[in-house]
Order: structure tokens, then sequence, then C-alpha cells
């Protein structure tokens, strides 16, 4: 019972989620543009899309995934073997085209291997993926070792310095086509619903018919894809191609997905919600770096934010926990399951 | 009708799976001795290769740089067993390093014992702050010590930045600890060790440690049977901060040069090398002395692919590929385990 | 009903002149409700010290309930629970045991990573000097208690592994260093093999020798007449027989968890049709055998048996919910594949399943959305979900089976019982199924909704739609059932045709043995 009354809070919570997302980005905004006058600016939008361009791109794939109720940590690892990969490629005359493909195709694979161990053979996604971010970095290591590839054309290696128009840069305009695809299937189609469901009860969704490993494999294998490409993404952007490339953004990207209102037990949140996060964290990098506070000095305020994120939507029961300090004596039997 | 009488008793429990069962089992109990196992045939075939391997001064270097990951593997251990987990260790030793070596900064003639103290006690605060939010708010601990991965990180940012903390700042004492030895043991291998042995026994003997596995394995049912849940894990949190305090200053110790980055992503090779170390991702199985052995696996293959003259490109690979393998041999374990217990159970199901 | 209450009050009476000495533990006149189904409408039942007593009734009768009070997990709306004559409050877990009761449990909870003394011990643990495990005393505890039933089990070994006998032995363990006084088991039996059936009944003989009261749940009568020494029966809320188990038949018993008139539906349906649905030695190891039988279209068939023999198997067998390991399931002459709820769905089999809240509904989601789970591609345009389409269809479902409801979006939780019963059923009945499985379909719903439902299936049979009803109660199978499937443990015992079912022969047949020959 408690835990019904409680899910209902939650959802409840999250609506006003998103909508205090919206008031922290206008906070955000006029903070920026309080301290600092350059902030009202073109080139906050250029340098705040480059920034946050991977680490946006790689946070649609793990939304669905963390909607189903399970994680991928390894998306930051495939950006790296994504872009040794397309390195070591184009290094041994593919051409750029074909290095892409094979890097994709990487992508595919290992995204594939996550989805095979979590979805068909049933082990926990947060190991698995702890794995293979350990697996896919050391491969990207075996293939680049120390080694730089650059040398890509010119024409695509703009991306990193141009803006496709009006000042939006290239990866950020990925990450709003991406968003608006993702946006479309999680809200409006078959398929979103059915992560919902599979996020809040698998065992309902799998008797209602839905095909719950299949789900998670393609969420997977999709994930591997879309992370690989971001590994070109970033090595075109730094016209070079390195096997460090994104090392420990996993948690970035997990950090700004659970911002966004995302569960991490699965089955709520919201699209908007997560760019809605990936914008506040864009401005607030920019309004910082600004004002001279380094990039890692946010982290305190990222983590701060992160925090409130799941703290308010559970003040009721804090409250209660606290009131209910005595009651504790005699928990409730009907509390089964996990943490 | 009587027919069907006779023979609608117990379909015949499968013995054979039974007893596979058995065997699996008693391979996870002793899921600490294959580890050594395999650690040792490492050991063995990298001599093979190169005999240098085997030299004193060599396994110095290991046991050395193993003694920071296996501390932190003690305290992780005994959080992942009460079903939560602590991302936030990495960071916590950095800050622990960090302010340890400022202390040194502003007065040298801090005592070694303070040292120690500050250390230990800035990473005991960290852990009572995160087991305060895991518990009252009862969020889970892996978004908690997530958001206090970034806070603590960016807390040593603001105080350390640009800073480089010198080895001239520590005091001699200190960094001799770091590379000294008894009987040709790193007296800092030592040191885990008996915090190892001293987790270990307290996991073992004492009712608030068994409590642990009990809370792990079923949260509500551990409740139910009187134990103080809320207390436990919030101990053990306070108990993984005050390790990666103590690792902070030991990495002070054995480093010397500290900037704001130290121990940046330890915490997922730590993970990692608990769960080889046959600690259940999902709480209420496993042993510190796996989760230490696992952390000195790692360390060993780590090595070994530099005597053997394999590239260390291959140490992440390697690290990876083993998680994978020991997380699939446990749930193996638990396949054959759930077909036995169908077989004993013969035909009636259970609601 | 006036005269199974008269037979109650005969109980009570010959239970006082019985037994002079004041009972262990007295529940009289306890009454709980959920919502607006009563699960007890009106229990009374003693416990004497040294006696095993035997507690039958069908399902849905307030059993489990009951055995929830005892163990401090519901409390009573009215009436009296005493121990020594002292009114109790059993109002938590932690008091019950404190009370000297202790619930043992079908399947009980252990810790499977620590050894059996340190589950006995569990949240007490005794302590050394320095406050240390007490590992000795522990061990010898359990020891003495473990001797003292005359049962073999290693204190230190691990939980791990041990079959669902041990655990309860060890949960029994726990209740006798508890000092419990009472042990009530719930339905211990229902996963145990005949040997172990056996040493249960040692065990409880011993438990007796030591003035220990037991409460003995069972289905199987035969184990009621071994063990017990008195026998409450339970029947639709209320404790209407109490009597020394000598003094009874198990005729008189079954007649006594029976004890009504059974509505016979008119048979005006049309005519049954071809084969729909046909399972051909149906084997999934460790929970049925060799089912065989064939569902044609406008027939209903009822599925009956004990709780636990394998019932909800085959069901989720059929659908592709578990896999099977041998035998075949064909729809409409095509063989459907296995392990695979979608593939059974697209040959038009629909499962409403037995636990509402686990499997039928995904509690937090909306009604609208839980009505259209199983259907989402008739209400997709052009691969994108038509919002307005997506209403109506379900509005039109949830009106035609008199939801009472208030928004669409209302998470389902908001809804009673039985509407979210409808839900499930509106979810299943969109697809226009030619197979709908029905497992336990009226459980825990009030008595107005459980006749709508009994109606929807008998339409549907009407339409064609080829019926199969899983049930614990009998009177429900009866009333809808054109044939009766009778499984026991695992088998397909007998099949028993609407003008020779009964409750009688059909508890016959689900019991087994004994009631056979009393017969």
């Amino acid at each position: 019972m408690s835990s019904e009354s409680r899910g209902r809070v939650r959802a409840r919570g999250l609506v006003r989620w998103e909508s205090a997302l919206v008031v922290i980005l206008i906070a955000v905004v006029l903070f920026g543009v309080a301290e600092s006058s350059t902030f009202w600016s073109t080139t906050t939008i250029f340098f705040g899309g480059l920034d946050i361009g991977q680490v946006a791109i790689m946070a649609l794939p793990m939304t669905m995934i963390i909607l189903t109720g399970e994680i991928d940590l390894s998306v930051a690892s495939m950006l790296g073997l994504g872009c040794a990969v397309f390195g070591y490629a184009f290094e041994h005359h593919t051409g750029v085209v074909g290095a892409m493909l094979i890097a994709l195709a990487v992508g595919a694979i290992g995204g594939a291997l996550n989805g095979f161990l979590v979805a068909r053979v049933g082990l926990p996604s947060i190991a698995v993926t702890i794995g293979t971010l350990t697996m896919f970095r050391g491969i990207a290591e075996i293939l680049l070792g120390q080694s730089e590839v650059s040398g890509f054309p010119p024409s695509l290696e703009q991306i990193g310095i141009a803006p496709i128009f009006l000042h939006l840069a290239y990866p950020f305009f990925f990450f709003l086509v991406l968003a608006a695809i993702y946006g479309v299937v999680v809200h409006r189609t078959a398929f979103g619903r059915s992560l919902y469901a599979i996020g809040l009860n698998t065992e309902a969704a799998f008797f209602a018919g839905i095909r719950v490993r299949r789900t998670k494999f393609l969420l997977y294998v999709v994930s591997g894809v879309i992370c690989a490409a971001t590994g070109i993404i970033y090595s075109l952007q730094a016209a070079s191609a390195i096997y460090t490339a994104g090392t420990g953004l996993e948690l970035n990207v997990v950090a700004v997905v659970l911002f966004g209102g995302i569960s991490i037990f699965g089955g709520r949140g919201s699209v908007i919600g997560v760019v809605l996060s990936v914008i506040i964290v864009g401005l607030t990098e920019v309004a910082f770096t600004t004002i001279n506070i380094s990039s890692q000095e946010q982290q305190v305020i990222f983590g701060g934010l992160l925090l409130l994120s799941v703290v308010v939507p559970n003040v009721g029961e804090v409250r209660n926990r606290i009131r209910g300090r005595v009651r504790r004596a005699a928990p409730p039997v009907s509390a089964g399951g996990g943490l | 009708m009587t027919a069907t009488d006779t023979d609608a008793t117990v379909i015949t429990p499968q013995a054979p799976a039974a007893r596979e069962h058995r065997l699996a089992a008693t391979i996870a109990r002793f899921r600490p001795g294959v580890i050594a196992l395999v650690i040792l045939v490492i050991f063995g075939l990298t001599t093979i290769r190169n005999a240098n391997f085997a030299t004193g001064a060599s396994i110095q270097a290991i046991l050395s740089i193993a003694a920071v990951y296996m501390l932190l593997a003690i305290g992780e251990a005994m959080v992942i067993i009460t079903r939560n987990v602590d991302l936030s260790i990495g960071s916590t030793l950095g800050l622990s390093a960090f302010a340890v070596g400022e202390l040194f900064t502003h007065d040298p003639h801090t005592s070694i014992a303070v040292a120690f103290l500050v250390g230990i006690g800035i990473g005991a605060a960290c852990g009572a702050l995160i087991g305060v939010i895991t518990t009252l708010i009862r969020v889970p601990s892996l978004v908690v010590t997530l958001a206090a991965l970034y806070v603590i990180r960016g807390f040593v940012n603001i105080i350390g930045s640009g800073i480089q903390i010198e080895p001239s700042v520590f005091p001699q004492s200190l960094v001799t600890f770091g590379y000294s030895t008894v009987i040709g043991i790193p007296w800092m291998f030592l040191i885990v060790v008996a915090v190892a042995l001293a987790a270990a026994y307290w996991m073992y003997a004492y009712p608030a440690g068994r409590e642990l596995y009990a809370i792990g394995s079923n949260p509500a049912a551990a409740a139910l049977a009187g134990i103080p849940t809320t207390l436990r894990v919030f101990t053990v949190f306070v108990i993984s901060g005050a390790l990666a305090g103590l690792g902070g200053v030991l990495f002070d110790a054995q480093v010397a040069t500290v900037n704001s980055t130290a121990g940046t992503g330890y915490e997922l090779i730590v993970v990692t090398a608990v769960v080889v170390g046959g600690v259940a991702i999902f709480g209420g199985s496993g042993s510190v002395i796996g989760a230490v052995l696992g952390a000195i696996l790692l360390q060993v293959i780590n090595q070994a692919l530099v005597a053997a003259r394999i590239s260390s490109f291959w140490d992440q690979a390697i690290a990876g590929a083993l998680l994978l393998a020991a997380i699939s041999f446990d749930r193996l374990l638990a396949v054959r385990a759930a077909r036995a217990l169908v077989a004993e159970k013969g035909v009636s199901y259970v609601e | 009903m006036q005269v199974s209450d008269g037979r109650s009050a005969d109980g009570t009476k010959e239970q006082q002149t019985e037994f002079d000495a004041e009972p262990i533990l007295g529940v009289s006149h306890v009454t709980k409700s959920f919502g607006a189904v009563a699960a007890i409408s009106d229990a009374s039942i003693s416990l004497h010290r040294g006696e095993a007593h035997g507690l039958v009734g069908e399902n849905g009768a307030g059993k489990s309930t009951l055995v929830k009070m005892l163990a401090g997990v519901h409390q009573p709306d009215s009436g009296q629970i005493t121990i020594d004559g002292v009114p109790v409050t059993l109002g938590s877990p932690a008091a019950a045991r404190d009370a000297g009761i202790a619930v043992i449990y079908q399947e009980p909870t252990m810790f499977p990573d620590l050894s059996v003394a340190e589950n006995v011990f569990m949240g007490r643990m005794p302590r050394q000097s320095g406050g240390r495990l007490d590992r000795d005393s522990m061990r010898r505890q359990v020891i003495t208690v473990l001797e003292m039933l005359d049962v073999r089990l290693d204190p230190d070994r691990a939980a791990r592994g041990l079959s669902i006998a041990d655990q309860q032995i060890a949960e029994i363990a726990k209740a006798l260093t508890l000092d419990a006084r009472v042990l009530v088991m719930d339905e211990p039996t229902a996963a145990l093999s005949a040997a172990e059936v056996e040493r249960l009944a040692r065990v409880i003989e011993t438990l007796r020798a030591r003035d220990a009261a037991v409460l003995f749940i069972s289905h199987r009568l035969d184990e009621i007449f071994n063990i017990c020494q008195r026998v409450t029966v339970m029947r639709d809320g209320r404790s209407v027989l109490a009597r020394p188990a000598g003094d009874l038949t198990s005729d008189e018993l079954v007649r006594a968890m029976v004890g009504r008139d059974v509505e016979h539906r008119q048979l005006t349906r049309g005519a049954i049709g071809d084969v729909v649905l046909s399972v051909d030695r149906l084997t999934q190891e460790g929970n049925f055998v060799d089912i065989s039988f064939e569902l044609r279209a406008g027939e209903i068939v009822g599925l009956g048996g004990l709780v636990g023999a394998g019932r909800t198997e085959i069901a989720q067998a059929i659908f592709g919910i578990e896999r099977y390991d041998a035998g075949s399931v064909t729809v409409a002459g095509q063989p459907l594949k296995k392990g695979s709820p979608s593939a059974a769905m697209q040959a038009g089999i629909a499962l409403v399943p037995e636990d509402r809240r686990q499997h039928g509904l995904v509690m937090d989601e909306s009604i609208e959305r839980n009505v259209l789970l199983a259907s989402l591609a008739s209400v997709t345009r052009r691969g994108l979900i038509a919002g307005e389409l997506a209403r109506e269809t379900s509005k039109t479902w949830l009106d035609r089976l008199q939801v009472k409801y208030g928004r669409l979006s209302d998470p389902v939780t908001t809804l009673s019982g039985g509407n979210q019963q409808k839900v499930v059923l509106a979810k299943w009945l969109r697809r226009n199924p030619r197979v709908i499985i029905v497992d336990e379909p009226t459980r825990g719903i009030d008595v107005g909704t459980k006749a709508e439902v009994h109606r929807l299936l008998e339409e549907l049979a009407e339409q064609g739609v080829a019926v199969l009803v899983i049930s614990s109660e009998l009177p429900e199978l009866l009333l809808l059932a054109d044939r009766i499937l009778v499984i026991r443990e695992g088998r397909l015992v007998r099949e028993i045709p609407r003008a020779a079912a009964s409750e009688e022969s059909v508890i016959a047949a689900a019991a087994g043995a004994y009631t056979e020959q009393a017969a």
C-alpha cells in the first residue's frame, strides 16, 4: 500500500520536476547575464553546445535504458572505442566513410554484447557495464596505444570549429535532432509505452506480450551505435582520434539523465526533462567559465543539483521518516522486495 | 481413477542436479581460495616468461601499489554486501590526500599521528553524510554516492585548483613509511592486511557483521527480524568513508606528489575488484577477504603484463573480461542451484 | 446458512466440555474487512496445551487472513484475541512474537549466506563478553532443539540450498528458541514430499508432548486426520464447525467446508464448436506431467485442484510465460511456439493472470495505458499512437465493462480490486481472443463484481470464445464450467462432466486417496 502511494507522490513530484527545471534554467540564464556581459551572446550558444554535445547525445540512449530500469555505464568507453576504431581504420586506408561504418558496426557489436549479457543471460546491468566499461576502453587502448590519428578531411573537421547554422554547434544540433526523434519514440509510440511498462513492472509487461528481452537487447545495441557515433564526432571535432576520448563521461551522462527527472528505478520521467537538464548543465558550465569558475569546481554545483533532483521529490518521505521514528519499531510486512 | 492414484506421487527428484549444485556451492564458498590460486598461477606463468617477476623488488612494488586499492575494496565490499554501492570513495580519497597535504604545507611540524587522524576523520565525515542521506531519504545509494563523487571532487578542486603538493612538503618519516618494508614486505601492505583481517573478523564474529548479510539478501525480512537496518547501513558507509580517508594518507605517503585529481576513477576499479572477488553486486553474499584478493589479482595482472612484455594496453581489456567472466560464473551457479531446488522440490509447486 | 450457524454454536459447546483448562490461545468473534470485501465475518477458534488443531476451509474462506492476524500483520476490526485468557493486541509481528506466537510459512524467508544457526538467531544473536557472537551457545541451543525434534540438520551449514522442509524445520527451531507456545503452520505440507510430511508429523507430535499448541492448516484432509486432535472449519469468513477429529468423517468435513447450495447456470448457450486449443502431453519438470486436453469454441472448461497442484503453471506454460520441457500446444490446428507470450497472443490466446497486482497490471501506470498495453498496435496510426483514438477506445471498453473510475489518466491503483480486475479483462477482450484463460478471475473482489465477471465469461462463451477457468472456489467452477479437469500434484487425474460435477466429487479428486476411500 505504502509503496503505491509513494509511487503516486513520486509521479506528481516529477510532473513538477520539469517545471522546476524550467525555473532553474531561467535562474541560470539570469545569473549568467547578471554576472557577465558576454554571457548573452552567440559564443555562449556555440561553445556551450560544443562542450556539452557528447554528453548530451549519449544521454538519449541512456534515457531509454534507465527508463526500463537498467543502466549502461559503458557509454563513454564506447565513445572511446568508436573513436579508436574510427582512427585505426582511417589510418589503414579504409576511407572516411568506411572508417565510420566500421566504427558504427563495432558500436553495434559492443552494444549487442551488453544486451546479450543483460537481456539474455540476465546479469545485473550495472556489473555487466562496469565490466564492458573497462573492456571497451582496453580494446581502444590496444588499437591505438598512445598514438594519435589525425589528418581527417578538413571539411569534416569543420564540426569542431564552425556552427552548422545560426551559431548552433554541430554536436548540439545532432543532439536536438536526435532528441526530437527520441521524444516522439518515447512518448508517442507503442515502443515508448512499453519502455515505461517494463520499467515499472517487468513481469506485467511480459504478461502483456511485450518482448522484454528483445527490447532491452535492442536498446543496448542502439546505445552502442550512438555512442560509437559520438566517438566519430569527437574525433572530427578534436581533429584527432585518441583512445582516452571521453574517459569518465559515463557518470556525467547518468547524472544528466537523473537530473532530468528520469527515475533510477525506471518507468518515470520524460525526454523533455533530459533536454532541459542538458541545456541547464551546458549553460551553467558556460556561465561559470565566464566568471572564472573552473569546470572542475562546477562539479560541486552539478553534484548538488543531482542530489536535489532526488531529494526534492522525496521530501514528503523524509518528513514521514523523521516523524515516524517511533513507528519504525514495527515496519510493515508488505515492504518486500529490494532497495 | 485408481490407475492414476498409484503414480500420482512425486516426480523422481533429480539427484545429479542436486549434486551438481552442491559442487557449485562449494566452489562459491571457496571463492577467495580460487582467486588466490589464480593469482599464484599468473605469478608462476609470468615468472617462467620473466624470472625478474619473482624478485623481492617486483613483489614489493605489486604489494604496495595494490595496498590502496585493497583498502578501498574492504569498505566497498561491506557496502555492497548490504545491497548498496559507494561510488564516492575515489573523491573521498582525493579530498583526504589533498587535505593532509595542505595540513603539512601550513604546519610542517604536524605529527604523523595527527595526519592519519585528520585523513580518517575527513573520510568518516563524508561517509556519515552519505549514510544519513541514503538511509534517511531512502534514495538509492548509487545516486547519492554519484552526487557525492561530484560534490567532493568539486570541493577538492576548489581548495586545490592549480596547486600541486610536492614531496618536499611531507615529513621525511611519512615518505619513508611509504616505501619502507619489514622482512621484505611493505609496511603499507601489512597495515592494509591488518585492517582487512580486522574487518573480516568483525564480519564473522560480531552479530552486527552477520546482520549485514541479512540486510543485503532481504532488507524487509532483516528489518522484520529486528535488525536496526538504518544504523547498520549508516555504519557501513562511515567505515567505507573512513577507509577511503585512510587511503588518502597512504596515497600521500606513496605518491608524495598530490594534486586535486588524486584518486580519480578509483571507484569503478574498486567495484570491479570487489565483484571479481565474489561479492554479489546485489548484496547478501561474498567476503572482505575475497574482495581484497580481487584487488590484488587486478594489480598482479597489471604488473604481469609489464613483466611478460605484453603491452600493458591489454590490462584494461583483461580486467573487464574478468569481471564479465566472474558475474557470468556466479549466474551459472545460481541457475544450477535453482534447478537443483526444483528437482528436490518434486512436483509440488509453491506459490 | 442458518443451519451452519447452529452447528457452530454446537461446536463451541463441545469444546468447552472437552477441555476445562483455559486455552493458550483464544480467538473469539473476530472480523476483518478489506474495503468492501469482508475477509472474516465471524471467526472463533481456541487452542489448548498439547493439541494439534486443524484449520480447514476452501480458498477464500478466511484462513490466511486469520493467520496474518495471529502473526501481527493484520489487526482485527472487532473481536478479541486472548493468550492464557488475557486479551492481547498483536499490533506488529514483534508483538506476536513476544506473545509467544510463531508462524511457520509454507516457504520461510531465509538468509542464504548465513548458517542455519545464524538464521535461527537472526536479530537476537547471543553475545559473549566483549560483544562477540557466541557461536557455541548458538550451536548448542540449536542442536538441543533439533535433537528434541529428532531431526538431523547441521546448524553450521549455510542456509543456501536447504530444502523447503529443512527451512521449515529451521523456522520451528527458531520458534522453540523463542519459547513460542503457539505454532501456526500455514499449509506447511503443500511443498513437501510424503517422507517429509511424515517427519513433520513426528515433529508436531514432539511439540505437543512439550505442551505447545499447533494450529495446522492444510488442504489435504488425510493429514488433518493423521495429525490433528481437533478441527475447525472455516467457510465464507466464519468458523462453522469445531470438533474433535475423531468424531468426524471426511465426508462431514467436506460438507462443512462446502455447505451451501450450488447455483446452476441455465444452459442456454449456443452449440459447442470445433477444437481451438489442444494441449498434448505437456510436461514441465517439477511442476506438471503429461497434461493433455482440448478446448472447443464456445465451451467453458474448469481447471480444478488444490492451490499448488500446478494449474497456474499449466496456464502460464500454454501462454508462453514459462517454457515447458515436453509436449505441444496447438491452436486451431497450428502448433504454437513455446515460451513466447506474443506468439500466443498472435494465435488468439489471452491470459488473465492469477496475480493481478504483479502480473495483470502495471499498478503505477494510468488506467488508459493499462487497458491498451496488450493492443497498442490497434491505436497506432502511421507508427504513432493516436491520442484521441486511444482515449476513445479505452473509454469504450471501460464503459462496456462498467468500470467505475475517475479519469483515464488516474493510476490504476486508485481503483477497487473488482474494477482493477475489469481493467485486466478489458485489456484482453480488446484483442478479441478466441481462447481466454482466466486464473482465479474473482479472487479478492466483491460479490457484485464477481457476478458481473461470471456473466461476462458466459457471454464470451456464447460468442464462441473458448474459456478456460482456473478457480479454487468450487462454486465458481461448478457454476461456470461445462466440464471440470481436476489436477492433483501436477497430473490431470480426472475429467468430470457437468452432470456429474459436485463439490464433493471435485474435492475428492483434488485431495486424493483418503477422501476417496472414505467416500
